[in-house]
């Protein structure tokens, strides 16, 4: 056998691995329902889940905390999935800044007891990196 | 009025921009055919270089349209309004040219343009690439070119063009209804966080290497058109080492910007868009070796072909990442969907199907070698050097197409649910970490193979002393390591592995540079291109490996004992004035500072006081600068940006005298929330990264508390919120800030002294009577939470009453990072630029008859 066949057999087996290694680490998006469902069954695998923060009918946000005189790491919020099913969420950093203004929030953590930790959060605002809306506009006027 | 003049000559030059690659690369393709060019008829080729200069010419034109309505604020055009500002320096005008789609393209068409034209002309000697590869080089621009033609057929959107106009853009905002010629007074601005001199060159630089990637192509394309299967490696090789070493520098300073801009707390973070251009430039780095080996062995002429082919496609696939929208969820700062997604796609597989056609058509033709390489040939390593390489690529690649797979099955109708691991940088590091240690290995054995021309003696004898030298130096670090070198001990083996693998790199190829110097130096380029990246690859294993978070939460308060102490507290609130400790440091906040135009540093915000126009103020006193005085109380000053709030942290080492100061950013903009940007203290062995992570919300009016009114006479002592103040009597003033005082005003300041932990104040708070009317500014000492109004004289019994508000203090929440040996990382960057430099000019000088070495390089990139 040549050394390149040999070369070429360890390449394939290192891009297997490779693939499986990434498919084993990929994440997935789910509904808090599903996080549950993973936590009972002892599977701590962080997941992301993507939702709306929970608001009164005069659209101000509910059940949102932050105090930093008391613990500037400790920020909680109720996120509403897409399945309108509510979950508290604990996240261990200070809140981020524009968080309020944010339209759709993905987290990426798992369930711990009863709330859902999450270590990463992701805002997708409506005017952060998007064209801005045309009130802009009209406010310059 | 609306000037569409010049959206017009805008316009019409893109237009004729890309009717002229069309020409150009028709006529090239003419020019190219075999019995053109057998009967030395060269009036094709006239005719695609007149039309190459003219869609060169036409470009220029865009380019020049563009930065006038930039530089002119022309607000009725869309991107002048969406991307620049009356307040806007002309430094950041030109970053502004390429925040938007169109102008990053318009940038990347320009380095085509560039590059087209030193290889008409630099080709004049070798006439016979000429029309081939131009022809490629005009095919591909005329796709470019496209991407902001801006043209309508029917349903079909093709290109975006810059040139549009707002009433054309928003045609059913009101405005634009009852005044077609209504002209926006100022446009929104450039994001802040572009607002970087770093933005300024890491996109044109990045953009060179794109372009550059394409003149590589084009000499393989041109190679397997023409039957010219071997004869496009040595033109080719030093355009390979430009675009690398283009692309390269460009990737470090975009990781330098993020570094310090963003807080995300290093220099890599494994988004998908840093990702995006890591993968070409990994692949590009291993087409050049496979490139080198053939220029000496004469094997290894396929695997050229396939990574020069792969590195260009790779180029537009990272286009096609960041520029479609497909990202969404999955990157923070990918363009936004111009809605040309589809387009961008097809150009991706039309190019790629073209190019993998055209290989596979030619596959049987390319000449193989039947040689075997030998274990102990420097070939042989750097064949396998590329190999890692691209595993290392595809890797990256693999996991970064995610949300593509995702899009995919969704186009096909399975929903898919993927996501990107939840801990990248872990996913990453797990594999490009020993993508780094082979190649660090892989550089030390192949150069020195290479160099000794495989022999099984002589390699052993020069691997003998990099070696000795390699283990004595890890066992060093390690043993300072333990001394305190860095915060805690190497004991992790998996980093060990890799500073002795990065070690043997720097030594291994140090002692061929030392080899070359008493025989030619020019041809250590490669090695001082691996002693680069061995440095790299140090500098991130101390400073992302071996970071210490020194701003530990350490007060014991926490909200809640519901979960276990293995919980990073990460973040630590600092009162104004008020220190906290952080590991050796003492640490303070004092204050919120702003930038004034014409002052060195920057200038307390109480000494500002605020008008209308929030670019400018008036001094409040004094604007000094080291000693030197540089405004007069009530001087109207000019602030470099308002948005921009500096927060000065004081951190003073409390066994040893070393002070130094940091002022960590926030920017408060309209568009985008509170933006915190890091300061960094640098030292010789590590930085200091420091930034703000909350402050109390701006928008919010402060909570000030009731209002405590007092009668003082002269000389009376008060407590104000726990400080003793003094009451000094008052005195009429002249001037008032931000008040013109008329005949017949009066205008009268009280003096307090008041005596706070660190310094005595003084507040000055002003009662005046204006037009018969009482008017009163109120005084504020932010540092001690107090604000006091002269509320009124009695004149009577000579008292005076004041008027005192508390709040709560000012407060920061500060994260505070040490990265050690961070400077190797940036020295390493350099070196490896100097090393690529070398090994251009001594390809370029061409004929040396030593085949020259530059295997393996790689750099293993990992986020803090």
């Amino acid at each position: 056998m040549k050394k390149t066949h040999i070369i070429g057999i360890l390449v394939i087996a290192v891009a297997i691995v490779i693939i499986m290694s990434s498919v084993g680490d990929a994440s997935t998006y789910v509904s808090f329902g599903e996080a549950i469902e993973r936590a009972e069954d002892g599977d701590m695998t962080k997941v992301h889940v993507v939702g709306r923060l929970k608001k009164d009918p005069q659209g101000h946000i509910v059940e949102m905390n932050y105090d930093p005189l008391v613990d500037p790491n400790y920020f909680s919020f109720t996120l509403v999935d897409t399945n309108r099913v509510e979950q508290r969420v604990v996240y261990f950093n200070p809140k981020p800044q524009d968080f309020e203004r944010s339209e759709q929030v993905v987290i990426t953590g798992n369930m711990q007891k009863d709330v859902f930790v999450a270590d990463k959060i992701l805002l997708k605002c409506p005017s952060k990196y998007v064209e801005k809306e045309i009130q802009q506009n009209t406010a310059s006027l | 009025m609306i000037n569409t003049l010049i959206g017009d000559i805008g316009h019409t030059s893109v237009i004729v921009a890309f009717v002229a690659a069309i020409v150009s690369s028709y006529a090239y393709f003419m020019a190219s055919r075999a019995n053109v060019e057998l009967t030395g008829d060269d009036s094709w080729r006239k005719l695609a270089r007149g039309a190459f200069y003219v869609h060169g010419a036409a470009v220029m034109m865009i380019i020049f349209s563009l930065f006038n309505i930039i530089h002119e604020h022309r607000y009725e055009y869309y991107y002048a309004w969406s991307h620049s500002s009356n307040h806007l320096p002309v430094h950041y005008m030109i970053s502004s040219f390429w925040e938007g789609q169109e102008g990053s393209f318009l940038l990347w068409i320009f380095w085509h343009v560039v590059l087209g034209v030193v290889l008409i002309n630099s080709s004049r000697k070798n006439k016979v690439w000429e029309a081939p590869v131009m022809g490629v080089f005009a095919f591909v621009q005329l796709f470019l070119t496209s991407m902001i033609l801006g043209v309508v057929i029917g349903d079909l959107k093709i290109g975006s063009s810059p040139f549009i106009l707002m009433r054309d853009f928003m045609p059913d905002t009101p405005v634009f209804a009852m005044d077609p010629d209504f002209v926006p007074a100022d446009g929104t601005g450039l994001n802040p966080l572009l607002q970087n001199y770093w933005m300024v060159i890491h996109p044109p630089t990045l953009f060179l290497g794109f372009a550059a990637t394409l003149v590589p192509f084009a000499f393989a394309i041109a190679g397997l058109w023409k039957g010219k299967f071997a004869e496009w490696i040595k033109p080719a090789l030093p355009w390979s080492h430009f675009a690398a070493v283009s692309l390269g520098i460009g990737i470090m300073m975009g990781a330098y910007w993020a570094y310090e801009t963003l807080n995300f707390g290093g220099y890599w973070n494994w988004d998908p868009v840093e990702n995006a251009v890591y993968i070409p430039w990994l692949v590009l780095v291993g087409a050049i070796h496979t490139m080198i080996a053939y220029n000496r062995g004469k094997s290894g002429l396929k695997a050229s072909f396939i990574l020069v082919i792969a590195s260009f496609i790779l180029i537009l696939y990272a286009t096609f990442l960041t520029r479609s929208g497909i990202l969404g969820n999955a990157s923070v700062h990918s363009f936004t969907d111009l809605g040309l997604s589809g387009q961008l796609f097809s150009y991706l597989a039309a190019l790629a199907v073209l190019a993998v056609a055209l290989l596979v058509y030619r596959w049987k033709s390319i000449p193989t070698t039947d040689k075997e390489l030998t274990t102990y040939s420097g070939e042989f390593w750097v064949f396998i050097g590329a190999v890692v390489l691209c595993l290392a690529a595809f890797q990256v690649l693999f996991t970064t197409s995610i949300p593509v797979y995702n899009s995919f099955m969704g186009f096909i109708g399975i929903e898919s649910n993927a996501a990107l691991p939840a801990d990248q940088i872990a996913h990453y590091t797990k594999f490009q970490l020993w993508g780094g240690v082979a190649i660090a290995i892989l550089t030390g054995i192949g150069q020195l193979l290479w160099w000794r021309k495989g022999e099984k003696g002589s390699f052993v004898d020069a691997i003998t002393l990099p070696g000795m030298l390699t283990l004595l130096f890890a066992s060093l670090i390690i043993v300072l390591s333990k001394l305190g070198m860095l915060h805690e001990t190497m004991d992790n083996p998996v980093f060990i592995i890799l500073l002795v693998a990065a070690l043997f790199a720097v030594f291994a190829n140090l002692s061929i540079i030392l080899s070359l110097l008493h025989k030619k130096i020019s041809l250590s380029g490669g090695a001082v291109a691996h002693i680069g990246i061995a440095l790299m690859l140090l500098g991130i294993l101390f400073s992302s490996g071996y970071d210490n978070i020194i701003s530990q939460n350490t007060s014991g308060l926490v909200y809640s004992r519901e979960f276990p102490e293995d919980i990073n507290r990460d973040n630590v609130l600092l009162w104004r004035n008020t220190p906290v400790d952080m590991d050796k440091y003492s640490v303070s906040y004092h204050g919120q500072f702003q930038e004034v135009t014409g002052v060195p540093g920057y200038i307390n915000r109480e000494l500002l006081f605020p008008t209308a126009d929030p670019y400018k103020t008036i001094a409040r006193g004094q604007i000094k600068a080291d000693d030197k005085v540089y405004f007069e109380t009530g001087d109207t000053l000019e602030l470099y940006s308002p948005e921009n709030t500096y927060y000065k942290v004081e951190f003073k080492e409390r066994e040893g005298d070393k002070v130094f100061t940091l002022y960590p950013r926030a920017q408060v903009n309209p568009n985008m929330g509170l933006l915190a940007s890091p300061d960094i203290q640098h030292f010789a062995n590590m930085d200091l990264y420091t930034h703000v992570s909350s402050i109390p919300d701006p928008n919010e009016e402060k909570d000030w508390g009731e209002l405590q009114e007092y009668d003082l006479a002269v000389g009376d002592t008060i407590i104000l919120n726990d400080y003793v103040a003094v009451f000094n009597g008052v005195e009429q003033i002249k001037q008032v800030p931000g008040v013109t005082l008329e005949p017949g005003d009066v205008a009268v300041q009280a003096d307090l002294k008041i005596y706070g932990e660190r310094k005595t104040y003084h507040a000055h708070p002003v009662l005046m009577i204006k037009n018969q009317m009482m008017g009163r500014v109120p005084e504020e000492v932010g540092d001690l939470g107090l604000r006091l109004t002269f509320l009124n004289i009695d004149t009577e019994n000579n008292k005076f009453k004041i008027g005192v508000n508390a709040s709560q203090k000012d407060y920061v929440i500060l994260k505070a990072i040490e990265k050690p040996f961070v400077n190797i990382l940036w020295i390493g960057t350099i070196v490896m630029s100097i090393g690529f430099v070398m090994a251009i000019v001594r390809r370029k000088d061409g004929s040396a008859k030593a085949k020259p070495a530059a295997p393996k390089e790689k750099r293993k990139a990992q986020a803090a």
